[in-house]
């Protein structure tokens, strides 16, 4: 079996990746996309926690289940807006 | 007697109305309106007066002091609160009657006086102030309530001066007049706050009754600076007086006055705001008398010199109001040395009625010479009496009813000034010798100068004057009518029985006229006619050569003694160069560096720290990053985890 703490080096690299693009990027669809890996990094995190530490329990799963509905929509909404700002500004840069 | 209130209420309220319509309203309306509001404060004053002395005001043969009104204004505490009252009493009533009848009177002459001029409506807006708070000071049934109206008499005085504002010297003297007033009040506040300090009361009953028992036990024995407290307070107080009495050396700002249109000069400034002084010193007479007797010598001492001062100063001055200025300082300290002499009970206090009983028919031959000289202003456009001269031809009415002031401010007899003046000088030749002469010599005086002016204005030659000869006439009826009313009060106004209504103790006395100072008084009158008719009947040129042999005295006399300059030397150089000047450094280089400085730290802090705020949400993020890095670290730290 694979060791936890691989899991969670991946998370953390995906999380400061995340922040990294967050921080630095001026697209807005590319922030998006920063926000999503930082998101996805937390989902892995209740995934492998709840997989490993209590492997009878299914609250962590459910809570990532949850998380990425909320990512979508979230996605959905920001789209949204990145698009109506780009047909009005005519850009979409920060 | 609640209606008595009424007398206050209507000017102030016709202050408010003609104050705020200004310019909405023509300007005759207004005239009319403040006219009007007069005469009804005219109609409840003499129906006062006629309760007053003939129905209610006697009890037991003492004339008592009726309070129709009093309410608590502030309360401080128990002991220490200020009313708002009305207070008759005899001296009151007659200060009621003179000042709306003399106001009434100065309305009308003002209808003629000011048509045509600009700001007709803020005149008489701020001649119903003035009459408003003239009324406020004279029923002020305690010496809080009448100090707030001292101020308000000397705001308006104020603004009438500086009616012509367009017009730099109105300006000058307008600041004048009020700054150097406002100084005595100074004294006057402290001698007042002192005063209830010990007394802890304002009111008048209180302090006058049982002969000022309150003021002689409760200040007893408090000295201050070799002085006792007693002096200290009842000397400040006359120093505010003596602001607006224009007294020696605080009579400055009077001849400069004379700015102002002259029907204002003639209420504000000859009958009714510079007598307030010798109001406010008759009103606290049994205080000065019993509880302070030096300060009262004082005033007998300053008022003999003011007086006489004032009647040599006047012997040469060119300017007919300036003349009349000093003439009415000369005859205001006349009342004030008067009240200085005067005993207390019954014929003692002769002196103190002979100066209220002065006071009054003052109030009418000076308004009425004030009106006459303004008449003759207004036809010639020039104050200056050199160019005037022969106008009795022109203006026949005026020059009669000139001639009746005059008369009556020499104190011929049967003039109203004749009774007034010959009680003053009967009590000063029983009690105070010395001061009798003195006032004696003023009388003198008074003739030279009153006959120089109306010789010089109305008959010598006719000079060349600014206008044509053909526009020479008599002045409007409106203008007439009020110098013929006058010149009636002047004749007829000394046969009042002054001594049954007025007196120290408020019992009535009877007096009778003291032929040997009479004879004397009209001797020294004749001397002083006859010299000034001698001099300036006819064109000569004696008097010039009297000048010239007089040289550097006359020079000294007409610039007034220099004491003006003296005050602006005392102003420039004392108060500016050694106060002023040392106390704007302070405050430009420590109060406003200091500021400064702060100001300045301020702005380079935020100076560094506004990047912060850069609106840049991926930099905030950033920050927010490090702190929660920073944060977890620390906690780590402190949890021992590392």
């Amino acid at each position: 079996m694979i060791k936890m703490e691989y899991y969670l080096i991946i998370s953390t690299l995906m999380f400061f990746i995340g922040i990294y693009g967050f921080i630095t990027r001026k697209n807005m669809i590319a922030v998006l996309v920063s926000l999503e890996l930082m998101l996805n990094a937390v989902e892995i995190n209740f995934a492998v926690f709840n997989r490993y530490l209590f492997p009878n329990q299914f609250e962590g799963m459910f809570f990532t289940f949850f998380g990425i509905v909320i990512t979508a929509s979230e996605t959905v909404v920001a789209l949204a807006i990145i698009i109506n700002a780009y047909r009005t500004i005519g850009n979409i840069e920060i | 007697m609640e209606y008595s209130s009424l007398i206050i209420i209507i000017p102030f309220v016709i202050f408010f109305l003609l104050g705020l319509l200004g310019k909405r309203i023509k300007s005759y309306l207004s005239g009319l309106i403040g006219t009007i509001g007069v005469g009804v404060c005219v109609v409840i004053a003499y129906v006062i007066f006629y309760q007053y002395f003939f129905k209610i005001g006697k009890t037991n043969k003492v004339w008592r002091e009726i309070i129709p009104l009093n309410f608590k204004w502030f309360h401080f505490t128990d002991k220490l609160q200020i009313d708002l009252g009305i207070l008759l009493d005899p001296i009151s009533i007659m200060m009621l009657v003179v000042i709306t009848t003399v106001s009434f009177i100065v309305h009308i002459y003002s209808l003629g006086y000011m048509r045509g001029e600009s700001g007709e409506q803020r005149y008489y807006a701020f001649l119903s102030l003035f009459v408003f708070s003239m009324l406020g000071l004279v029923l002020a049934t305690n010496i809080f309530q009448m100090y707030i109206f001292w101020e308000l008499v000397g705001v308006s005085s104020y603004l009438l001066i500086g009616f012509y504002y367009t017009r730099p010297m109105a300006v000058v003297a307008s600041k004048k007049a009020f700054i150097v007033t406002r100084f005595a009040d100074f004294g006057f506040l402290v001698g007042i706050l002192i005063l209830s300090y010990y007394t802890k009361t304002f009111n008048f009953n209180m302090l006058i009754k049982n002969n000022a028992a309150l003021v002689t036990t409760l200040m007893k024995g408090e000295v201050f600076c070799g002085l006792s407290v007693i002096t200290w307070v009842f000397a400040l107080i006359f120093i505010g007086a003596a602001g607006k009495s224009a007294i020696f050396p605080l009579h400055i700002w009077l001849p400069d006055a004379m700015e102002g249109p002259t029907p204002a000069s003639a209420l504000i400034h000859a009958a009714t705001m510079v007598v307030s002084g010798v109001y406010l010193i008759a009103r606290l007479f049994p205080v000065y008398f019993f509880a302070s007797h030096d300060v009262l010598k004082m005033i007998v001492f300053i008022g003999t010199f003011t007086a006489l001062f004032g009647s040599i100063v006047a012997i040469t001055q060119n300017d007919i109001k300036r003349v009349l200025a000093f003439s009415t300082i000369s005859q205001i300290s006349y009342m004030m040395v008067a009240i200085g002499i005067s005993g207390y009970g019954g014929c003692n206090g002769s002196a103190y009625m002979a100066s209220m009983f002065h006071l009054f028919t003052h109030a009418f031959f000076k308004s009425l010479l004030f009106l006459g000289a303004g008449s003759v202003i207004h036809l010639v456009h020039t104050n200056d009496i050199n160019n005037m001269g022969g106008l009795h031809k022109y203006m026949p009415v005026t020059s009669i009813s000139f001639f009746i002031a005059c008369l009556s401010i020499v104190g011929v007899p049967p003039f109203s000034g004749f009774y007034s003046k010959d009680e003053i000088l009967t009590a000063a030749f029983y009690t105070q010798p010395i001061v009798f002469w003195i006032l004696l010599i003023i009388v003198g005086l008074t003739s030279f100068y009153m006959f120089r002016l109306y010789f010089l204005v109305f008959w010598n030659h006719v000079k060349k004057l600014n206008v044509n000869y053909v526009e020479l006439h008599e002045s409007s009826i409106l203008m007439l009518v009020p110098l013929i009313v006058l010149s009636l009060f002047s004749v007829f106004g000394g046969l009042v029985p002054f001594s049954i209504f007025i007196s120290t103790d408020s019992m009535s006395f009877h007096t009778r006229i003291d032929w040997t100072v009479a004879f004397m008084s009209i001797i020294v009158i004749i001397i002083g006619i006859v010299s000034a008719t001698f001099l300036y009947l006819k064109k000569n040129d004696k008097s010039t050569k009297i000048a010239i042999f007089c040289g550097k005295f006359y020079k000294i006399v007409l610039h007034r003694f220099y004491l003006n300059e003296i005050w602006l030397w005392m102003t420039r150089i004392v108060i500016f160069k050694c106060i002023c000047i040392p106390i704007k450094w302070f405050d430009k280089h420590v109060i406003d560096n200091s500021i400064n400085e702060l100001g300045l730290i301020i702005q380079k802090i935020s100076f560094s720290i506004k990047l912060l705020q850069s609106g840049k949400l991926q930099f905030y993020i950033l920050i927010f990053l490090a702190g929660v890095i920073g944060l977890t670290a620390i906690s780590f730290i402190l949890l021992g985890v590392v």
